[in-house]
């Protein structure tokens, strides 16, 4: 590269320019670069100091629950699983990803406690999550976190960050601001509608037979290029036991539980495709579909390991909902962007952070 | 060394390249900075990202090689020693930083253990492997060097306008996407 040669033959420079001219083009020129860097600057949300960000969702976390450095910044406390998804071939009428195709994918996955707090006892009314990694066979992924409950509570990032701040304890006062959360509610009658639709499904005994819910809609697009609006759920061939009666003083008694459970042999879910009518709400994660909705049973999930987030990789997998194979996409549901952003956050943060030993240790797993 | 044998102009792939190439980067520049900012676009803009970094980094090694086998116009006589090392030295950094920002990404995302994913069922493979320790270095990385080619985007649009609307020399002919012709005396002896 040798461009910044001497041109010794260039013509003359032009005349001088007026002073008035020469300080306008100055002056022009600096106009443009601050405009470009203020566009910088705004696109960043630098001068938007009080938007909600990514950022600003993970450190809402981050303020209540404590740091806890390394560690998710909500469904905290979990295990990691392994086993594989058995399709029977239902699915590829509303969807041409290569996971409906009938056989076999291998899973890896994480059961959790919603929640920031890694160390926090187990309890019958904490939200129980599924997560799962499916492998397809050239390297494409689907990755869907699920929990137990049937609708989430909010429809959209904004509001999930007002409630979760309201119905949060204070950390000074540790009290709930019940006024707050009444306002609230009075507010969105979709967030006291999902809440009474929650209470209509009680929480099972533990973490295998609990249901998990994808929650968000999603769009199937089959070989014909057909879409349909869908949402999934996975369904327990475990006896489903009532979940009340658990009074113990095992901090971990769900994931001990969990843990028994296996040892006696793999565990199994079927997976629920909930097909879409044209027309249902695929932006309202808090409200359900009608209940008379096609439902089909695409395949069954096939827990058979188990393994401490101290010893498996599957700790530093994002679980991020819009890790999606083709056949799979998004719909419009704000929540689902919003999710893809804060997992992300929260992702990038804990990969950086020395790591402390999970409550639910290997000695747990193998005792 | 007299300019007898050198070109008006860049080669014609290399300023059609320049052209296309500033303006994916400036689009790119700013995808990047707003989708970490935001919750509702944030997916729509990542799925972009990543297919417009690959096509970034084919474009620099296509204008990689075509500057290394066409020769440089002049610069303008009037610029001086000190700004003509400045000027040598920014187009390596330049060059360095468009090749070096999506291998990074796609390092990063490796580390990460993401899919790679371009477009419907089309990913690349991993370039390293899964590490956490590694995703976050290369995570910061991307940002830092994201933020210096911002800058060096600015530095370079400041000191071609400065040139061209203040000393007139003509600077921007060189990479102009249409033919210029050499005025008098230029390009021969």
């Amino acid at each position: 590269m040798n461009g910044s040669e001497l041109n010794q033959d260039s013509k003359p420079l032009p005349a001088r320019l007026p002073s008035a001219a020469l300080f306008a083009r100055l002056a022009s020129i600096g106009l443009l670069l601050a405009v470009l860097a203020a566009l910088f600057l705004y696109a960043g949300g630098w001068l938007t100091p009080h938007a909600l960000t990514p950022a600003a969702l993970i450190n809402t976390f981050e303020s209540l629950n404590g740091a806890h450095p390394g560690f998710r910044r909500n469904h905290a406390k979990g295990v990691c699983v392994t086993g594989y998804f058995e399709s029977n071939g239902a699915g590829q009428a509303l969807s041409k990803a290569q996971v409906f195709r009938a056989g076999r994918v291998p899973i890896v996955g994480r059961f959790a406690l919603a929640g920031g707090q890694p160390y926090a006892a187990d309890t019958p009314k904490t939200v129980r999550s599924l997560a799962i990694l499916f492998k397809l066979p050239d390297g494409e992924e689907w990755r869907t976190a699920m929990i137990n409950l049937p609708v989430f509570v909010v429809n959209t990032p904004q509001d999930f960050h007002e409630f979760l701040v309201l119905t949060s304890p204070d950390p000074q006062t540790g009290k709930v601001d019940t006024a707050g959360v009444g306002a609230f509610l009075a507010k969105h009658p979709e967030t006291a509608a999902a809440l009474k639709e929650i209470g209509s499904h009680p929480f099972s005994s533990g973490f295998g037979d609990s249901p998990y819910y994808a929650l968000n809609a999603f769009r199937f697009v089959n070989a014909s290029g057909d879409r349909t609006s869908v949402r999934w759920w996975v369904k327990p061939d475990q006896a489903v036991g009532a979940g009340d009666s658990a009074a113990t003083s095992d901090k971990n008694y769900l994931f001990d539980g969990l843990i028994a459970q296996m040892r006696s042999g793999p565990l199994r879910w079927h997976v629920i495709v909930t097909v879409g009518q044209p027309g249902d709400p695929t932006a309202q994660a808090a409200s359900a579909w009608p209940a008379d909705r096609q439902q089909i049973d695409v395949g069954t999930i096939t827990i058979d390991t188990i393994e401490s987030e101290d010893t498996s990789a599957t700790r530093d997998i994002n679980f991020d909902p819009l890790v999606l194979p083709d056949g799979i996409s998004p719909s419009d549901d704000p929540l689902l962007s919003a999710r893809s952003a804060a997992y992300s956050q929260s992702f990038t943060r804990r990969e950086g952070e020395h790591k402390s030993p999970s409550a639910v240790s290997t000695a747990e797993v193998e005792k | 060394m007299s300019t007898t044998n050198r070109p008006a102009q860049f080669a014609f792939l290399s300023r059609i390249l320049h052209w296309l190439m500033a303006a994916l980067l400036v689009a790119m520049l700013f995808i990047g900075v707003s989708m970490v900012a935001s919750l509702g676009d944030y997916h729509w803009l990542v799925a972009l990202h990543r297919p417009l970094g690959i096509a970034i980094l084919i474009l620099a090694v296509i204008r990689l090689v075509t500057r290394l086998l066409t020769k440089a116009p002049a610069l303008p006589a009037n610029i001086s020693h000190a700004e003509r090392v400045v000027i040598k030295m920014s187009e390596p950094v330049l060059y360095t930083l468009f090749i070096a920002l999506p291998l990074v990404g796609w390092a990063m995302l490796s580390a990460g253990h993401y899919p790679i994913v371009m477009f419907g069922s089309v990913h690349l493979p991993p370039i390293l492997p899964a590490k956490p320790e590694l995703y976050a270095t290369l995570r910061k990385t991307h940002t830092i060097l994201a933020y210096l080619l911002f800058l060096t985007f600015l530095a370079h649009a400041g000191a071609v306008l400065f040139h061209t609307l203040i000393l007139r020399d003509g600077i921007l002919s060189r990479m102009v996407p249409w033919t210029v012709r050499p005025a008098k005396g230029e390009g021969r002896s």
